[in-house]
């Protein structure tokens, strides 16, 4: 079985286990392990690379250019890009860019799942193009923008309000209870950076902003990816209590974390498998605690 | 056009860091920078950042160990500042939210890396550098500094006195990748350039695309020496079929390295009987590299990093990140399996040649970060010495571009009278310039002496690459820069790698000189103006000829094995007659050799020269 054929998570009720340590719950560290395990033996099976190898695969990459005649229309160009074992889809859109056309335009950088320039709408799905194997998919391989965003040119879409939204949440550390020495270090304790290790691990790639219906239905919603990165400082013990409080509030505003209807998309889609969902529910479940305002 | 006190151009560790300074010191500042912050290539810095925080380290001991590292190539006065301000800037970080991993009394972690005589690689996880450019950029957000994000920076606005030394740099000219269009931005106090690695300059990397090497072309052809560019860093464990890295921290907690016949080489071949894995990256990747020549590679290709004995518990609490890169672009499970390594490019230890305050000889022309070389790494970087470099370089060429006073600097920069020359090189070819008619040369700098005043060297900066991007644009047919990209990485990687023989560096050169003649018939396929990432590979292929040029025009001449530069015909250090950097300066449109003496005088100290053993 391939990944994006798999069942997305399904909630059994609105409030998911949100604490990593729970008891008899699996954390979502085992989890992604499972999911890895499994993907891995997927592969394996699926791709037994050695079958597909002297193959082509053919990609069809959606195209638009506001400025050239041609272009102006959307369309799909069809590329074949012969198959290595181990090749991904940005491998193959890059074969075809330097082989074919080099007016086809796509962001992209660290080949590596770090920089979050380019995820893509591929099969149907938001995703890493460097992070997805050609062969846990099935071909042709379909690639186009991220959905709800506006396009640019072919799979370039406009980050501006993406990087509005996470901006919106302050995300900067602004505790002034530093430390007096300039040598000396803030504590923090284990648990607490594990804590909020998965949620510091975003790295703005706007998949899950890209999936998530509510996102697109109001423009103003903060979004899960600000909304995690606002869990973050929230959860941060370095932080102080009334500046928790001061973020919670700006969570539990109108299009904040009580939009999200815990449909898990962005859960699902994100490609470090940050538990998007139950870091917005925890919020939640805080703000209730702190008795803010309920919208 | 734009105007600001301050223009960083980069937003990467480096530039990021020297933006928040001269905010501090109060500067209007402003970063111009081809990829979104948060994109930029420190992100992917995995194992840690040096610092000598704990009892039993001090500031000395590392700057001891930075000297030996460097194969004492390195300048004392840049290491000394490194070694001192490193623990201060790192706990600046902490200050700012950045989540390091802890012990159990909530303090930061140390762990051990190579070449280091005190386990004080301060680390976040495996994924250091993602905490740190995203904590720095925080920072950024939270002062309000200006970012032009997606604008690609094309060339440097320079006056033209015949000698660099007097030269001022009154802004850059770039063009916003969105729209097409080109600007000037001026900068009235300076320009900071933080523009990262080379690394595409070779075919088998750790470093991202973007690593084109922009910042050292451009200061190079204004007028700037680079310095000791043949230093090129070779990681030992990087994955051999993307050159995605494996970080040193996985030897660092205890990763083994076997051949294809189970021998623990670095012990058994003796290649360092004290340290084993844990030599600085130099030894290793020439160990490694030596296994599969002698046949005792895997797949004639690569060796194995073993790291299942540490068990699932340490590996994923500190090395997780690891974990998921195996699997992702190897398809390897690390918990039950071996991972397969082998060395790629990863680090460029020389650049843009500038002093401790991060100036060069070109006033206002700052750099800091990978682009640059103020000798820190000198021969040989040890593993988490960069992301230290890029905070307290960065800081200081921050405050002293911003106008803060930061003292005397003790390293001289620019090319002076009396300095040893290298006559005749034997080349292979002439090399020279790659122009484009009719903007030929580029020549901001052309030393005709005729644009003193700020704003009309701003000005006829953008005019001259209007022509050039007109130019490639109107022409309709000719070569594509991926070809030409393409060809020069292959040339580099077989010829110019971890072993170099005179015979392949000629040859490399060669395919230079061939890929600047092919560049002179470049054009730009897309006609667009929106995204045009046609056009902006265009410009980094020509960036990545003239740097590619003195890596490997400064391996051809120096004569001797030093650090991360070995060379066949003479395979031992050569003290006498090399404890000199290899300095190329771009002079009337073709590269000249000359040499400066090492700095071994400390503070109060002088760094003896030693043999490097581990
Ligand atoms: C995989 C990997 C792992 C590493 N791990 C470690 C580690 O554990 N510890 C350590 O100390 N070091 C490590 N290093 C080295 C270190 O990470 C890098 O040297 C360092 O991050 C470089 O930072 P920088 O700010 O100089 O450049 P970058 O982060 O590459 O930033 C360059 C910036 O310049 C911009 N730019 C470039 N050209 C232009 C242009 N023409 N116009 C406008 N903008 C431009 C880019 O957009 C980018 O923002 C690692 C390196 C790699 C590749
Ligand atoms: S939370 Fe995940 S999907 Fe969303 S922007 Fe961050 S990394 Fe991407
Ligand atoms: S290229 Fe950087 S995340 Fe894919």
């Amino acid at each position: 079985m391939s990944t994006q054929q798999q069942e997305p998570e399904q909630p059994d009720t609105q409030e998911a286990p949100a604490d990593p340590e729970m008891k008899g719950e699996e954390s979502p560290q085992q989890k992604r392990l499972k999911r890895k395990e499994e993907d891995a033996a997927a592969r394996e099976k699926a791709a037994d690379a050695s079958e597909l190898e002297g193959e082509t695969v053919l990609i069809k990459v959606f195209r638009y250019d506001p400025e050239v005649a041609d272009k102006q229309e959307p369309r799909f160009d069809e590329f074949h890009v012969p198959y290595e074992k181990g090749m991904t889809v940005l491998d193959a859109v890059m074969y075809a860019r330097d082989t074919y056309d080099s007016s086809l335009t796509f962001r992209h950088s660290c080949r590596q799942a770090v920089c979050g320039s380019d995820a893509f709408f591929i099969n149907g799905k938001q995703r890493l193009a460097c992070k997805t194997q050609l062969s846990d998919l099935s071909w042709p391989v379909r690639v186009e923008p991220l959905p709800h965003q506006e396009v640019v040119k072919d799979l370039v879409v406009d980050m501006e309000h993406f990087y509005e939204q996470m901006h919106a949440v302050e995300p900067y550390f602004q505790s002034e209870d530093l430390p007096g020495g300039e040598l000396e270090e803030q504590r923090q304790s284990r648990e607490n950076r594990e804590k909020i290790k998965m949620s510091s691990r975003c790295i703005w790639c706007a998949a899950c902003m890209s999936s998530c219906n509510i996102a697109a239905g109001d423009n103003q919603y903060l979004g899960p990816a600000a909304i995690n990165k606002a869990y973050k400082f929230a959860m941060d013990d370095r932080e102080e209590a009334e500046l928790k409080e001061h973020r919670l509030r700006i969570l539990e505003q109108e299009h904040g974390v009580w939009r999200c209807q815990t449909q898990f998309s962005c859960t699902e889609v994100c490609p470090k498998d940050i538990p998007l969902t139950e870091h917005i529910q925890e919020l939640k479940r805080e703000a209730v605690k702190k008795n803010l305002k309920f919208w | 056009m734009y105007e600001h006190d301050v223009i960083v151009v980069g937003g990467g560790g480096a530039g990021l860091r020297a933006a928040i300074a001269a905010h501090e010191a109060g500067a209007d500042v402003a970063i111009v920078t081809k990829l979104h912050p948060v994109r930029s290539h420190t992100g992917a810095a995995e194992g840690g950042i040096n610092a000598a925080l704990r009892e039993g380290d001090d500031w000395e001991l590392h700057a001891y160990d930075t000297m030996k590292g460097s194969d004492y190539l390195g300048d004392a006065p840049a290491i000394e500042t490194l070694a001192k301000d490193a623990p201060k800037d790192t706990i600046t970080l902490e200050h700012w939210g950045m989540p390091f991993s802890r012990e159990e009394d909530g303090t930061v972690s140390q762990r051990p890396f190579g070449g280091l005589s005190f386990p004080r690689t301060t680390y976040a996880g495996a994924e250091t550098g993602h905490h740190l450019l995203h904590t720095l950029y925080e920072q950024v957000v939270k002062r309000g500094v200006q970012v032009y994000d997606e604008w690609f920076v094309m060339n440097l606005a320079v006056t033209d006195e015949p000698d660099p030394n007097d030269r001022t740099c009154h802004g850059v000219v770039a063009y916003d990748v969105q729209t097409g269009k080109i600007q000037g931005f001026k900068a009235n106090k300076g320009v900071i350039l933080a523009t990262g690695g080379p690394g595409q300059a070779f075919d088998h990397t750790t470093n991202a695309v973007s690593c084109t090497g922009d910042g050292p072309a451009m200061a190079y052809r204004a007028g700037v020496p680079l310095e000791d560019m043949e230093f090129i860093q070779f990681h030992p464990t990087s994955l051999p079929s993307t050159g995605v890295l494996i970080s040193e921290g996985v030897r660092g907690e205890g990763g083994i390295l076997y051949n294809n016949e189970g021998e623990r080489f670095m012990f058994e071949h003796g290649y360092a009987n004290n340290a084993g894995e844990l030599a600085s990256r130099d030894v290793v990747s020439r160990a490694e590299l030596t296994e599969v020549n002698e046949g005792r590679g895997v797949k004639d290709e690569y060796v194995h990093l073993d790291m299942r004995h540490l068990g699932a518990d340490r590996i994923l609490d500190r090395l997780e990140n690891i974990l998921h890169l195996a699997e992702d672009f190897e398809g390897v499970d690390g918990l039950v399996e071996p991972m397969p390594v082998k060395p790629g490019q990863h680090y460029a230890m020389g650049g843009i040649e500038t002093d401790e305050n991060g100036e060069t000889c070109i006033g206002g022309l700052y750099a800091a970060g990978e682009c640059a070389c103020v000798s820190v790494h000198g021969g040989n970087r040890l593993g988490g010495n960069a992301l230290p470099e890029l905070i307290v370089f960065g800081k200081r060429a921050g405050y002293h571009a911003a106008g803060k006073d930061l003292g005397e600097a003790q390293i001289e920069t620019g090319y002076a009278e009396g300095v040893e020359e290298e006559g005749d090189i034997d080349l292979p070819i002439e090399p020279g310039e790659a122009g484009i008619e009719p903007a030929t040369g580029d020549a901001v700098a052309d030393g005709s002496g005729q644009v003193a005043d700020a704003d009309a060297a701003v000005e006829r900066a953008v005019e001259a690459e209007r022509e050039r991007v007109d130019h490639l644009m109107d022409k309709d047919d000719g070569v594509q820069h991926a070809e030409i990209r393409a060809k020069l990485q292959k040339a580099m990687t077989a010829d110019v790698n971890v072993f170099r023989t005179e015979e392949g560096i000629k040859r490399a050169l060669k395919v230079i000189r061939e890929c600047r003649e092919e560049y002179q018939d470049v054009y730009v396929d897309d006609p667009s103006r929106t995204f045009n990432t046609d056009l902006q590979q265009t410009y980094e292929t020509r960036n990545l000829i003239d740097v590619a040029e003195t890596i490997a025009l400064g391996a051809l001449v120096r004569k001797e094995f030093r650090g991360a530069h070995w060379r066949y015909e003479k395979q031992e250090r050569d003290d006498e007659n090399w404890l000199k950097h290899t300095m190329i300066s771009w002079n009337g449109g073709k590269p000249s050799v000359w040499y400066r003496p090492v700095i071994l005088e400390g503070e109060d100290k002088t760094y003896e020269p030693k043999i490097r053993s581990y």
